[in-house]
C-alpha cells in the first residue's frame, strides 16, 4: 500500500500534540503498539505520518516497523476519513441474500468505490464480512446504527438521514 | 403479582430497535409506578429473525417482532395477567401460535447448554449468573489438585470449537508439562468466517461463562495472567466483556489469592485490528505483541512456545464455555451427550435461505436435515434446498444427498468440510455454486497474509480461473488445473488458512461438477447468478407496455413504444435486475 501524502485537516493538526500523552502512558506496557495506534486513530480519525512518527520516536521501534503494523491491519487509516462510516456486509449470509446488490447501488449513488470518501467528507464507504447480524441480512453499519432487510430502494433514504 | 421483562440485547435485536422497546417500556412505566413490572436486557435467545423478542416472566410468554407502538397494549395485557396473542410466534407451516420458547419448533430439537444463560440473565450483573450456579465450579477446583481437574476435562471429551477439534485437555496437559516461570492463557474471540456470529453471542449473553472456564484453565496449567483476543467489530462483546472482569474482581474471582486459596490470575482484553489470519493462533499471539499478524511454522506449538515465548495454552470462546458446565455437571454426565468421538454440544450460526435463521445449539451428531428442516423451519419461500456450507471458508459446500449425514467432526471431515466455528449457511436452487466458491476464494485470497506462496500466488490463480469460468471464458481444462493447484496449495501452504482455502472450491466441484460443466460448455449459468451469463428477456405475451421498466431502467436499456410490448437490448444492460423488481405483470425473465 502506497502512502499518500495527504494535507492535515487544520482541527487534526491542532490534537496532534495529544499523541505524546497516548505515547507516555503506553510507552512502558510491552506489545502496546496496537492499542496505541487504535487510541491515536479514534482520537485523530486517522492516522497521519506526523503522528506514527511521534509513536516510532516514542517506542523506539523504528518507522517502517509502525508502518507495517498499520498496513497490515485493515482497522488502520493513513488517510483522512468522512463524517460518516458505511460499512456494507458482504459476509457469506449476507451474500446469498444479495449484500452485492446493496454495495452496487451505494457505490451508484455516492459515485465512490469501496474503500472510497466522498470528496464533500460525508461518506467514507467500506465492505465488511459479517457483522453478526446474519439473521437480518442484508446489512449495512451507518457509524454504530445496524440496518437490516434491506433493499436496495431503501439505499438512498436511509442515507439521507446522515449528513 | 410482579412481573419481569426480559428484552433481548443482543446484536441481531438491537438491530431491529430492541433498544427502544426498552425505553418505551421504561417510559410507560414510570408513569405508573404501581405497576410493580421490571425491565431487564438479557442476551441473545437466537431467533434473530424473529426480533426484537421480549419475553414476559415467571409467566414465560415468548412475543416477538415487538415494536414501540406494542408497548401500550403489551402494558395493558400484562396488568390483567392476560396473554398479547396478535405478538405469540405463529408457525409458518401449522399457522399454530405458541406460547412459550419451548414449544416452538426452532427450539425444540435444540439442546441448550454453553447457550443455557443466554436470554435468560442480564449479562452485566454478576449475581444473575452466581444465581444459576455461576463460579460454583471455580470454587470445586480450586480445591483439588491440578493434575484431577485436566483429568475431568480429558473424561469429559471436549474438543476444540474453534475449528480443527483438537482435544482440549490433551492441550491443556501439554501446557501444564511445559517449563516456564510464567504461563498464559489466551481466548480466541476472532470469529473471522464471515456468516457466523457464535462466539459474539456467548460474549454478549453469558460472558461470565468464559471468563469462568480460562480461570480454571489457567489453575490447571499453572498459569496467572490471560487474554482475550476479540475481533474489533464486536464492540458490545467487548463493553460486557470489561463489565464482567470488573465485577469479577469485585467479588475476588479474579486477581491475587483468588477465594483464598492462594491461586492468582487476571485477565487482559485485546481488541483485534481486522484481519482474518490472525484467528489462527500464532499469528493472534503475534498480534498480541503488537506485530503483524502473520503465522509461523509450528512446532513449536504456543504450548511450549506461545506468548512473548512463555508456555501458552490458547482456546476458543465456545471451548471456554463448556468448560464450567462440564465441571458442574460431571464429565462422565456430560460424556453422555454426543456421540462417541465428538461428546458434548456445537453453537451454529444458522442463515442464508431458511426460514428461522438464528443461533442454536445443537447435540453433536444430530443430522443436517433435522437442523434445516425441524430446527430451521426449512427452505425460505418453498423453493429447494441445494447445498449448506459449513465451516465458513475453509469447510465445504454438502448436498442435498448429504443430508443426513451424522454432524460431528470426523463424519464432517470424511466428506471434504469441516465442523469450523459454526457457520451453516443454507443455499437454495437460486445460489450458483461457482459464484459461493469464488465468494468464498476471493475472501481467503484478500486474506491471505502473503507470507508464503502457494497461498498467496496459488489462490490468486484459482480465483483468476474461477472468474474466467464465471464470465463464460472457461475451458475445458480449467477443471483439471483448478484440482491440481489445490491439492498444491493443500499440502504446501503455511498455515490453515492457505492449507483449507481450496475446500470450498474443491467440495462444489465434488458435489456439483455439472454446474461447473454447464458454465464452461454451455456458457450458462444455471441459477441465473453469473451476471454475463444471463440475459433479461420481455415475454411480449405478458408485458402490456406499461413503460413502468423503461423509466427505471438506469442505463436505458428498455425500449418500446407505450401499451406495446417491450424488449431490452443486451449491449446496453448491465444486468442490474431493477427491471425485474419494477415489473408487477411478471414479464420479465432470465435466459
Ligand atoms: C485462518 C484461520 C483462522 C482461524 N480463525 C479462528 C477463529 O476465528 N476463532 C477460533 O477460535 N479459531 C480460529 N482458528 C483456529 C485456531 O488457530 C485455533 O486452532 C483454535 O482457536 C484453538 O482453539 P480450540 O482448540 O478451542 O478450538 C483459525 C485458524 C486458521 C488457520
Ligand atoms: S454475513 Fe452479513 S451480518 Fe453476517
Amino acid at each position: 500500500m502506497a502512502y499518500k501524502m495527504v494535507q492535515m485537516p487544520e482541527e487534526v493538526a491542532q490534537k496532534l500534540h495529544l499523541v505524546d500523552d497516548i505515547v507516555e502512558k503506553y510507552k512502558q506496557v510491552p506489545g502496546s503498539l496496537i492499542p496505541m495506534l487504535q487510541e491515536v486513530q479514534e482520537l485523530l480519525g486517522y492516522l497521519p505520518q506526523e503522528a506514527l512518527r511521534k509513536i516510532s520516536r516514542g517506542l523506539e521501534i523504528p518507522l517502517s516497523k509502525v508502518f507495517g503494523v498499520v498496513t497490515f491491519y485493515t482497522q488502520f487509516h493513513t488517510e483522512p476519513r468522512g463524517r460518516n462510516i458505511i460499512r456494507v456486509c458482504l459476509g457469506t449470509a449476507c451474500h446469498v441474500r444479495g449484500g452485492q446488490n446493496i454495495m452496487a447501488k451505494i457505490t451508484e449513488f455516492l459515485g465512490v468505490e469501496p474503500g472510497g470518501t466522498t470528496p464533500d467528507l460525508r461518506f467514507t464507504l467500506e465492505r465488511v464480512a459479517c457483522l453478526g447480524a446474519c439473521g437480518l441480512a442484508p446489512v449495512m453499519m451507518v457509524n454504530d446504527q445496524t440496518h437490516g432487510r434491506l433493499t436496495p430502494d431503501q439505499v438512498k433514504e436511509v442515507l439521507s438521514r446522515y449528513q | 403479582m410482579s412481573k419481569t421483562v426480559l428484552i433481548c440485547g443482543g446484536t441481531g435485536c438491537v438491530s431491529s430497535d430492541s433498544h427502544k422497546v426498552y425505553d418505551r417500556l421504561e417510559e410507560e412505566l414510570q408513569k405508573d409506578p404501581s405497576s410493580r413490572i421490571e425491565v431487564k436486557f438479557t442476551g441473545c435467545h437466537g431467533f434473530c429473525e424473529q426480533g426484537p423478542i421480549v419475553i414476559v416472566q415467571p409467566d414465560n410468554v415468548f412475543y416477538c417482532r415487538v415494536t414501540t407502538n406494542d408497548v401500550p397494549e403489551l402494558i395493558e395485557a400484562m396488568k390483567k395477567g392476560e396473554v398479547l396473542e396478535r405478538l405469540l410466534y405463529r408457525d409458518p407451516v401449522t399457522g399454530e401460535l405458541s406460547r412459550s420458547r419451548e414449544e416452538i419448533g426452532f427450539y425444540k430439537k435444540q439442546k441448550r447448554l454453553v447457550l443455557e444463560n443466554c436470554g435468560e440473565i442480564d449479562p452485566e450483573n454478576i449475581e444473575e449468573y452466581e444465581s444459576r450456579g455461576g463460579y460454583e465450579a471455580l470454587r470445586a477446583v480450586l480445591g483439588k489438585e491440578r493434575s484431577e481437574v485436566i483429568e475431568e476435562i480429558k473424561k469429559s471429551g471436549l474438543r476444540g470449537r474453534g475449528g480443527a477439534g483438537f482435544p482440549t485437555g490433551l492441550k491443556w496437559e501439554f501446557t501444564a508439562q511445559a517449563e516456564g516461570d510464567k504461563k498464559y492463557v489466551v481466548c480466541n474471540a476472532d470469529e473471522g468466517d464471515p456468516g457466523a456470529f457464535m462466539d459474539r453471542s456467548i460474549l454478549e449473553g453469558d460472558p461470565h461463562a468464559v471468563l469462568e472456564g480460562m480461570l480454571i484453565c489457567g489453575y490447571a496449567v499453572g498459569a496467572d495472567e490471560g487474554y482475550v483476543y476479540v475481533r474489533a467489530e464486536y464492540p458490545l462483546a467487548i463493553k460486557r466483556l470489561k463489565i464482567a472482569i470488573k465485577e469479577a474482581e469485585e467479588k475476588g474471582y479474579l486477581g491475587d489469592d483468588i477465594l483464598n486459596s492462594g491461586f492468582n490470575f487476571k485477565v487482559n482484553i485485546k481488541a483485534g485490528a481486522g484481519a482474518f489470519v490472525c484467528g489462527e493462533e500464532t499469528a493472534l499471539l503475534a498480534s498480541i505483541q503488537g506485530e503483524r499478524g502473520m503465522p509461523r511454522p509450528r512446532p513449536p506449538f504456543p504450548a511450549e512456545k506461545g506468548l512473548w515465548g512463555k508456555p501458552t495454552n490458547l482456546n476458543n470462546v465456545e471451548t471456554y464455555a463448556n468448560v464450567p458446565r462440564i465441571i458442574r455437571m460431571g464429565a462422565d454426565e456430560y460424556a453422555k451427550i454426543g456421540t462417541e468421538k465428538s461428546k458434548g454440544t456445537k453453537v451454529f450460526a444458522l442463515t442464508g435461505k431458511i426460514n428461522n435463521t438464528g443461533l442454536v445449539e445443537v447435540p453433536m451428531g444430530i443430522t443436517m436435515r433435522d437442523i434445516i428442516y425441524d430446527i430451521g423451519g426449512g427452505i425460505l419461500d418453498n423453493k429447494e434446498f441445494k447445498a449448506v456450507q459449513i465451516g465458513g471458508p475453509s469447510g465445504g459446500c454438502l448436498p442435498s444427498e448429504l443430508l443426513d449425514l451424522p454432524v460431528d467432526y470426523d463424519s464432517l471431515t470424511e466428506v471434504g468440510a469441516m465442523m469450523g466455528s459454526g457457520g451453516l449457511v443454507v443455499m437454495d436452487e437460486t445460489t450458483c455454486m461457482v459464484d459461493l466458491a469464488h465468494f468464498f476464494l476471493n475472501f481467503t485470497q484478500k486474506e491471505s497474509c502473503g507470507k508464503c506462496t502457494p497461498c498467496r500466488e496459488g489462490t490468486k490463480r484459482m480465483l483468476e480461473i474461477l472468474e474466467r469460468i464465471a464470465s463464460g471464458k472457461g475451458q475445458e481444462e480449467d477443471l483439471e488445473t483448478l484440482q491440481r493447484l489445490a491439492r498444491v496449495i493443500k499440502s504446501t501452504a503455511l498455515c490453515g488458512l492457505g492449507q483449507t482455502a481450496p475446500n470450498p472450491v474443491l467440495t462444489t466441484m465434488k458435489y456439483f461438477l455439472s454446474e461447473y460443466e454447464t458454465h464452461i460448455k454451455e456458457k450458462r449459468c444455471p441459477a441465473g447468478v453469473c451476471k454475463e451469463l444471463i440475459t433479461y428477456r420481455i415475454d411480449p405475451e405478458k408485458c402490456t407496455g406499461c413503460t413502468l421498466c423503461a423509466k427505471h431502467c438506469p442505463s436505458g436499456a428498455i425500449s418500446g413504444e407505450k401499451k406495446e410490448p417491450h424488449v431490452i437490448d443486451p449491449d446496453k444492460c448491465t444486468r442490474c435486475g431493477v427491471c425485474i423488481t419494477k415489473c408487477n405483470k411478471d414479464a420479465i425473465y432470465l435466459a
